[in-house]
């Protein structure tokens, strides 16, 4: 597919710099330009904000849980306690140049709704989760008759945050009914490195265990 | 128990000995004695003098300064007593101007002078705190309308050479920061590295951001509202009720007739000092305990450790603060409502603001709950202000701001060191 680029180097972070950080955080990182205004919804501990900001990036942040939203700010990171599904509606349109929705899409209400509120008050929006599609899912499900675990994954069915899980290719079938324009697409294999580009859409879904896409509005060119 | 609550412990069994000297004195009273606020033992005429001369810095307006109120009256000429600690950088970059709440003032970390108690943000401010002495030049001023050395009702009218009374016009949140925005004018400093407060403090801050929006640096506005709400506004009435039923009061005029209105005023602060805790609180502090007996005394006398308590908190109010200045202040947080001030819609107070926020709010603070906190973040939002907005979790109610809750503390030194950071200021309070 020709939305699918080759991942740059990152630019502004030392080589040493780059064990503290997770691999699809960087990956993010590297997407969004420098000096632009972010958004990062469900910031959790405020990994990713710390590194947008090692980047000069003037980042801000919404998070669920109080402690996760006090450890935030407890590093002086500019983060309010809120609900992805209910308070994205309180920000006007074009606020932010990206909107971060980092492995948090699988734990809303109304996806399909998140997301086109991302992409009202940002110009873009940078959207990654756990690929549903990925092998050991499917060998748990077909093998094993249970609903899969993994490391990233560890929350049992009944207790797990995670209400509303899809593939790839379903977020990529999403994306198209609602007229999202994709720029970029990644897929991180199980160690978090990013699988290579000229492979099929079908081994993506496969052996990425998680997607992360760069999105904008269908039909505007910014 | 709890060495967490000095302040609060201390008084608490500060109450029981006062209330047991009381009931001493009243010894042979019958069995269904009722027991009413001790009449102050500092006399009338030593809060009149602190009000007049003060012991604290004062910077005096002339006539050719008036402080032009919101009711229309300039009030001149008037005087702003205030403290300060820690040292000014050459820049002037490092001030934090300190808001105190409605029965606070301006001593906040240094013994007071009419109660020898502690000041009363010393868990926050001072060496080594969040607000650190040795790191930012600190300023906490006494309101206008107050009575510890900012005119006010307490002070001398120079027209008459009486005490104002009531004859003082009425102020609004917006007049205090009037008066302190000539303050801050008159120390030299430009742009205050943060404002904070809490409850009325923080409506004073919120206060200075949108009517000095480029003056201000970065706010921390804890347990407060940008207005005040119906619920408030009713305890508040209630407590100036009480004050003037006391016939004591003399319509305002209690100096010149020499009575105090020391009943009403205590039952004022008995009101409203339920409204700054919780009911997890005083259960955890109180229950149904009794004091000083097993079994209740078929009186009205203070069976209950809640009453004793609730009566050293009243009496000790009476000591230290004077009744017209709590019912202008009271009247000045009922008045507070910045949408109000801006067609009805708060985020255009805020639009294209540059100030950095932080806003706090206490899960179990029902005066001022995370809700008032959360639209308050919402308008931030809308306005696209850089917000920080953390709840924390305690039983403590309202007055959690002024106790120690360590995460409390984390949240504000982070973000203070944070704002010193975008603002060019090294460890040593000085820029890089």
């Amino acid at each position: 597919m020709s939305l699918q680029q080759q991942v740059l180097p990152l630019t502004g972070i030392g080589s040493r710099d780059t064990g503290q950080y997770r691999g699809d955080h960087l990956l993010v990182a590297e997407m969004v330009e420098r000096g632009s205004k972010v958004l990062d919804v469900g910031c959790g501990d405020g990994d990713l904000l710390q590194l947008l900001e090692a980047r000069g990036i003037d980042g801000r942040g919404i998070e669920l849980s109080r402690e996760g939203v006090n450890r935030c700010v407890a590093k002086g990171l500019a983060v309010v306690q809120g609900d992805a599904d209910t308070d994205l509606v309180n920000y006007p349109d074009d606020a932010f140049d990206y909107v971060i929705l980092s492995q948090t899409l699988q734990a809303t209400r109304q996806p399909r709704v998140v997301l086109e509120n991302l992409l009202r008050i940002g110009r873009r929006a940078i959207v990654s989760f756990p690929n549903f599609g990925f092998w050991k899912m499917r060998l748990q499900l077909l093998v094993g008759g249970h609903m899969p675990r993994t490391e990233n994954l560890p929350a049992t069915w009944y207790d797990t945050p995670n209400i509303h899980f899809c593939t790839i290719k379903d977020f990529v079938q999403l994306c198209d009914e609602i007229n999202v324009k994709m720029e970029r697409a990644v897929a991180l294999d199980m160690y978090g490195r990013p699988l290579r580009v000229n492979l099929p859409w079908w081994f993506w879904n496969m052996f990425g265990e998680q997607g992360v896409f760069l999105l904008s509005r269908a039909g505007q060119s910014r | 128990m709890i060495p967490a609550e000095p302040y609060v412990q201390a008084g608490f069994f500060y109450g029981l000995i006062s209330v047991r000297k009381h009931l001493r004195e009243e010894a042979g009273a019958e069995m269904t004695n009722v027991q009413s606020i001790p009449s102050p033992s500092v006399h009338t005429e030593e809060r009149a003098h602190e009000a007049d001369h003060p012991s604290s810095l004062v910077a005096a307006f002339g006539v050719d300064q008036p402080l032009r109120l919101d009711c229309g009256v300039d009030l001149s000429p008037f005087q702003i007593a205030y403290q300060t600690y820690g040292q000014l950088n050459g820049e002037r970059s490092n001030a934090i101007l300190i808001f105190h709440a409605l029965t606070g003032d301006q001593h906040v970390a240094n013994v007071h002078p009419v109660t020898g108690k502690p000041g009363w943000w010393e868990t926050m401010v001072g060496p080594g705190r969040p607000l650190d002495t040795d790191r930012y030049f600190i300023i906490c001023s006494n309101v206008i309308g107050g009575c510890m050395g900012s005119t006010g009702p307490a002070s001398t009218n120079p027209a008459t050479g009486k005490l104002w009374g009531l004859d003082f016009p009425m102020i609004t949140i917006p007049d205090m920061v009037r008066a302190q925005a000539m303050l801050i004018d008159r120390l030299g400093i430009e742009t205050l590295l943060c404002v904070t407060g809490g409850s009325m403090g923080g409506m004073q801050a919120l206060q200075w951001t949108a009517a000095y929006p480029e003056r201000v640096f970065s706010a921390l506005a804890v347990a407060c509202s940008t207005r005040h709400s119906a619920q408030n506004i009713a305890f508040h009435e209630l407590g100036r009720q009480a004050v003037m039923a006391d016939p004591d009061w003399r319509g305002g005029r209690y100096f010149e007739e020499g009575t105090h209105p020391h009943r009403g005023l205590g039952v004022a602060r008995m009101a409203g000092h339920i409204t700054y805790l919780s009911d997890a609180a005083l259960h955890r502090k109180f229950g149904r305990r009794m004091q000083d007996r097993d079994l209740p005394t078929f009186s009205f006398d203070a069976d209950f450790q809640v009453e004793s308590y609730l009566r050293y908190q009243g009496s000790s109010f009476v000591e230290r603060f004077d009744a017209n200045s709590y019912l202008y202040l009271t009247r000045a947080m009922d008045y507070f409502d910045i949408a109000a001030d801006h067609s009805g819609v708060l985020a255009r107070a805020f639009r294209g603001i540059q100030t950095r926020f932080c806003v706090v709010s206490f899960t179990s603070d029902w005066l001022f709950p995370t809700s008032e906190s959360r639209a308050l973040v919402h308008a931030l939002n809308a306005s696209s202000a850089r917000v920080s907005f953390a709840e924390i979790e305690t039983d403590r109610g309202h007055d959690a701001f002024l106790l120690d809750v360590p995460e409390f503390f984390d949240i504000s030194r982070a973000f203070l060191q944070s704002a010193g950071t975008a603002r060019g200021l090294a460890k040593g309070g000085r820029p890089t």
